[in-house]
Formats: C-alpha cells, sequence, structure tokens
C-alpha cells in the first residue's frame, strides 16, 4: 500500500555521445503532485518519454503502479494518461469528437461514450464550445481539452509534460486548480515545468532536474531552507540616510547589497525580526529617516541558480 | 472568462477501460472515422482528392488527345488506366503529410501512451485512404466515360479492377505511410511527387517503344508498367492473367514491405 506509484532508479539514457539521464531516482506517493524542474535540456521530456513507455531507458528501472515500464508497458499504459508539450488535439474534430474518440479509444463502453464526453466537456467548462471545431479554440481552450482527453479513461497516473506553457496568466492559475483538485481525488500527478512559480505553487514535491541528474529534491520551503535564510530590505527616504545606515552594529548588515535607486539596504538575517528592530532602534538614535523595512523570502529562482551555478562549477572542474 | 471547475462531489465513477485487452478492430474503426472526418474537411485535401485528378484526366484526354493517337484506337482509351493509377497514387501520398503531421503535433505520441492495438493510427489513415481513393476513382471513371471513354469490362471485370485498385492503393498509402513517419512535414508534401513522375517512365502514357533506348529496361520493369497494364487489360475486357500475377506480387511485396516498416518505425520514433 505504500509503495510509491511511481518508482524511478538508477535511470539512464543517451542519445549518441549525449548523456541525458545520468542516474535518475525518483518516488511519487499517491495523489501527490511531483514537479520535475529544470531547464530546457536537462533531460525533462526524455524523463517523461521513458515514463510513458514510448522510449525505452538504457539502464535503470522505472515502474508506475506496480508495473515496468519496460516489461509490461501494456499495463503501464492502461494506469496512465499523457499530457504533452503541445495540446496534442485534433484541429480538425470539435471538442466533442474529440472526447469522443478518446473514449473510443480507451474502450469505454460504447453506451457510455457520449455520456463521459458531456461529463467532461462539462467539467471543464467547454459544453459551449463542444460542437465548434477545434481550431476555432483558445490556447487555453484547447489546453482544457487537452486535459480532459487525457482524463477520459480516468487514469491514476498523469504526466503533464509543461502543461501551461504558453498560455496566459488567467488560464494558466485555472488549470492548476484543476490539476489541485485531480490530486485531491487520489490521482497521482508528475509534472515537468521550467517554471519555479508553477512548481512552487502547485507541487507537492519538487525535484531539480540539471544536467542529467537530480540535483536537489524537497518540499519547496525546503528548497528554499537550502540556499540560505531569510533577508532583510530597509529602504531609505534619503542618500543621507542610507549612508549614515551602512555603519550601523547590526548583525548581517556588512553583508548587505545597496540598491542606489530604490535607496535600500538588502542583507541576509537568522533572525529577521530582531534585525529589523535593532535597524529602526539605531535609524532613530542617528535621525536616519527610514521610509519600509521588510523580510524577504529566498525564491525557488534562488534554489534553481544555486543549484545550476554549482552544477556547471563542477562539471567545469570535472572537464579539467 | 472567470470559471471554476469544481472537483466532482462525489469519487467519479470508474467508467475505466473495460477488461478486454484487445479491440483493435474497434481502434482501427476510430482511427479511420478521425481521419475520414479529416479528409472531408479540409479543403486543400478535397481538392487533391477529387479535383485533381479530375483536373489531370482533363488535361491527358483534351490537351494531349488532340496530339497523340494510341496504339490501334483513340488515345483516350489508351490512357485512361494510366490516369487512373497516377491519380490513385497521387491521392494515396497525402497520407504521407497527414501522419507527419501528426507525428510533429505529438498526437502519434498521445496514441502511443494508450493501451490500444499498436499500429491502428497508420491503419486509420490507410483505411481512410481506401475509401477516398475509390470515390476518386468512380468519379475519375465518370469523367472519363463522360469525355468518350469506351470500357468493354463487363462486370467481372469491374470487380477485378475494384479489388486490384484497393491493393494498389493500400501498398501506396502503406508507402506513403512510412514515408510519414521519417519525413518533416514540408519533405512529406513531395511524396506525392512521386506518384506523379514514375508513372511517366511507364507503359501509362506513351507506348515503351516510342521511349529513347535507354529508358526502355526501366520503363518495361518498373512496378508501375504491370500495374497499369493489369488495370487496361481490365477495363477493355481482356484481362491478362500473366501480367496481373506480376502486379499482384509487386505491390504484395512492397505492401508486405512498407506494413514491416511502418510498424517499427511508428514503434521506435517519437515526436520531433
Amino acid at each position: 500500500m505504500n509503495d510509491p506509484m511511481i518508482d524511478v532508479r538508477g535511470l539512464r539514457k543517451s542519445y549518441g555521445r549525449t548523456d541525458v539521464l545520468r542516474g535518475v531516482d525518483l518516488a511519487v506517493r499517491r495523489g501527490e503532485i511531483f514537479a520535475l524542474l529544470g531547464p530546457n535540456g536537462a533531460g525533462k521530456t526524455t524523463a517523461v518519454n521513458i515514463l510513458t513507455t514510448l522510449v525505452r531507458p538504457d539502464a535503470g528501472t522505472a515502474t508506475i503502479a506496480g508495473a515496468d515500464v519496460v516489461r509490461d508497458p501494456a499495463a503501464v499504459r492502461r494506469a496512465i494518461a499523457l499530457t504533452g508539450q503541445y495540446a496534442s488535439v485534433d484541429e480538425f474534430l470539435t471538442g466533442e469528437e474529440n472526447l469522443v474518440m478518446m473514449a473510443d479509444l480507451a474502450h469505454l463502453p460504447r453506451r457510455t461514450v457520449r455520456h463521459r464526453a458531456h461529463e467532461l466537456l462539462e467539467r471543464f467548462d467547454l459544453t459551449g464550445a463542444a460542437r465548434r471545431r477545434v481550431s476555432t479554440y483558445s490556447g487555453g481552450m484547447r489546453r482544457r481539452l487537452d486535459l480532459a482527453i487525457s482524463l477520459v479513461a480516468d487514469p491514476r497516473v498523469l504526466v503533464l509534460d509543461e502543461p501551461t506553457t504558453g498560455l496566459d496568466p488567467a488560464s494558466r492559475s485555472q488549470l492548476w486548480d484543476v490539476v489541485r483538485s485531480l490530486a485531491a481525488d487520489g490521482t497521482t500527478i508528475l509534472l515537468t515545468t521550467q517554471y519555479l512559480e508553477e512548481a512552487d505553487r502547485l507541487a507537492d514535491t519538487i525535484a531539480v532536474l540539471a544536467e542529467g541528474r537530480i540535483a536537489a529534491r524537497g518540499t519547496a520551503s525546503e528548497l528554499k531552507a537550502l540556499v540560505a535564510g531569510d533577508h532583510v530590505r530597509v529602504s531609505f527616504q534619503d542618500a543621507a540616510s542610507l549612508d549614515g545606515a551602512r555603519a550601523l552594529a547590526v548583525a548581517g548588515l556588512d553583508q548587505a547589497e545597496t540598491d542606489d535607486k530604490a535607496l535600500a539596504l538588502t542583507f541576509p538575517s537568522t533572525e529577521p525580526v530582531r534585525a529589523i528592530r535593532d535597524v529602526l532602534e539605531h535609524a532613530e538614535t542617528r535621525g536616519l529617516a527610514v521610509a519600509a523595512v521588510s523580510v524577504v523570502k529566498p525564491t525557488l529562482d534562488d534554489v534553481f541558480l544555486a543549484l545550476t551555478r554549482t552544477d556547471t562549477r563542477s562539471a567545469e572542474e570535472a572537464q579539467r | 472568462m472567470t470559471t471554476t471547475l469544481p472537483a466532482p462531489a462525489t469519487a467519479p465513477a470508474r467508467p475505466g477501460p473495460t477488461g478486454r485487452r484487445g479491440a483493435p478492430l474497434r481502434d482501427v474503426a476510430t482511427m479511420t472515422r478521425r481521419e475520414a472526418r479529416r479528409s472531408l474537411r479540409s479543403v486543400d485535401s478535397l481538392i487533391n482528392a477529387f479535383a485533381l485528378p479530375v483536373l489531370i484526366m482533363s488535361v491527358f484526354v483534351v490537351i494531349f488527345g488532340g496530339a497523340i493517337s494510341g496504339p490501334g484506337g483513340g488515345y483516350i482509351d489508351y490512357v485512361v488506366p494510366g490516369v487512373l493509377v497516377m491519380c490513385l497514387g497521387m491521392n494515396s501520398g497525402s497520407a504521407a503529410v497527414a501522419v507527419a503531421q501528426d507525428m510533429t503535433s505529438g498526437t502519434i505520441d498521445r496514441f502511443k501512451t494508450l493501451p490500444i492495438f499498436s499500429s491502428s493510427a497508420l491503419w486509420g489513415h490507410v483505411f481512410a485512404s481506401v475509401v477516398r481513393n475509390l470515390a476518386s476513382a468512380a468519379l475519375v471513371v465518370l469523367v472519363a466515360v463522360a469525355y468518350g471513354f469506351r470500357p468493354g469490362a463487363a462486370l467481372g471485370d469491374w470487380l477485378g479492377f475494384a479489388a486490384f485498385a484497393v491493393l494498389a492503393v493500400l501498398t501506396f498509402t502503406w508507402i506513403s505511410v512510412t514515408l510519414g513517419l521519417v519525413l518533416s512535414v514540408e519533405a512529406s508534401m513531395s511524396v506525392n511527387m512521386i506518384f506523379l513522375f514514375v508513372p511517366y517512365l511507364s507503359s501509362g502514357f506513351v507506348a515503351v517503344e516510342t521511349m529513347p533506348a535507354w529508358l526502355h529496361g526501366f520503363a518495361e520493369h518498373q512496378p508501375f508498367t504491370p500495374v497499369i497494364e493489369s488495370v487496361r487489360g481490365l477495363l477493355a475486357g481482356a484481362p491478362d492473367a500473366g501480367t496481373i500475377l506480376t502486379a499482384c506480387a509487386w505491390l504484395g511485396g512492397l505492401l508486405l514491405a512498407s506494413v514491416l516498416a511502418g510498424g517499427v518505425l511508428y514503434r521506435r520514433r517519437t515526436a520531433r
């Protein structure tokens, strides 16, 4: 029961002399939203292709819902649904025809095919456009139809390869809502993304894929904790106050970065509340005019940059 | 547009894939329906399937027909079989474009992750092509008759012609489908050029003896010659068993080779 829904061990894949995956391990629990985060070329799509039985790995194993992707691809295919990077819906069919086609291909009992199609059209707010050809749909509508199509057979594992690439913010957050509600219903979700915000907002667990390896994994906050603690940002009303503040005796202030335009100092702090109190007290004593103070939490961007930077450095060292 | 997409209040009824592991016929039927709809709804494909063949027939009969006299009779009776086979080939060539588009769009990748009969997507293209081609061939024959073509075929010959045309279209389309799996969309658009030009180097349009000597070898032994001669015999009501056998051997062999190659390529290749 506690077996992971997706279990990947030591996965390797090379194309010619390029090692795309260099030993990847993953474990995804049932109902979890798991994000594989990485820049273009990190190997995300190759990993997805192996997990969805499209490509065979060179080494390592991958099982989905207990079925091995190489030894029993048919069982894997019965458990999964893939939504690829492009909305692979048929332009010349209507939304309804697309769904009916996929319901037929899922071998649903014939009398339930139409019912299932209508149910999904309604759920994805496409009933009004059901009889229009997909070529007239907006990008957001195509994505919704694409996702609806993936759900026809009620998959246990849904694989989303960069599901929101090219979507406007409203459609993106709408899609996120759908993904969350699916996970709440017990669908296991593996998504790849190059958007840190997406992983941050959506995923229970994030694995950072860089140069064919998992560089780090954890919850968004665990990953952020990897980089550093919080930062304190203090802005002043005039340049003289900013200059005066640099000399204050506050822990961490010696590492401050100065933003002359915004008249602000940003410095790392393990105890941000205490640092803010110290800054304000000293500033008042010396007559420095503070405009605003805030605590800045590290973003996944910071994590991402830190991880990929070290990765590049070690790769360069390895080459030397 | 603000919409919320609430999760269903109750756990979704699991319609799930039925226990039946294989329903290959249903898969192929579904794929054929998909492709037939595409053919009927795209102006390009309607022009390629119906307008172009009629135009080619007209060019040969109206323009060349006046200048060329066929061996033993009007040129029209000589050239119609050649034009018919050329049209069947060109029309089958569109399948290469359709398959290349399916590869590029990720549609084939999605089909491959479904628990369905492996190459049903390809068979869908092939069967839709057979239906489209038979309809197109019927139209071309009718137009030819309107221009003065007088076939000597009896009912049995017509049935033989229909069966032979199905075999030819199956072969031509499978060759195109296999090429569509490896070519880009742009390159796949020239697949029908194979079917447009290679028949010229056969006995389809002029007798081989009238060609330069160095072409005789190729023109007499390339597959289009027995294929067109078979159609010519059937439509004239005087089929020659030997010629038809040679043509069927060519077509059957090419069909088998492309079905096998297509099947392997379909499993190996992913979206590009």
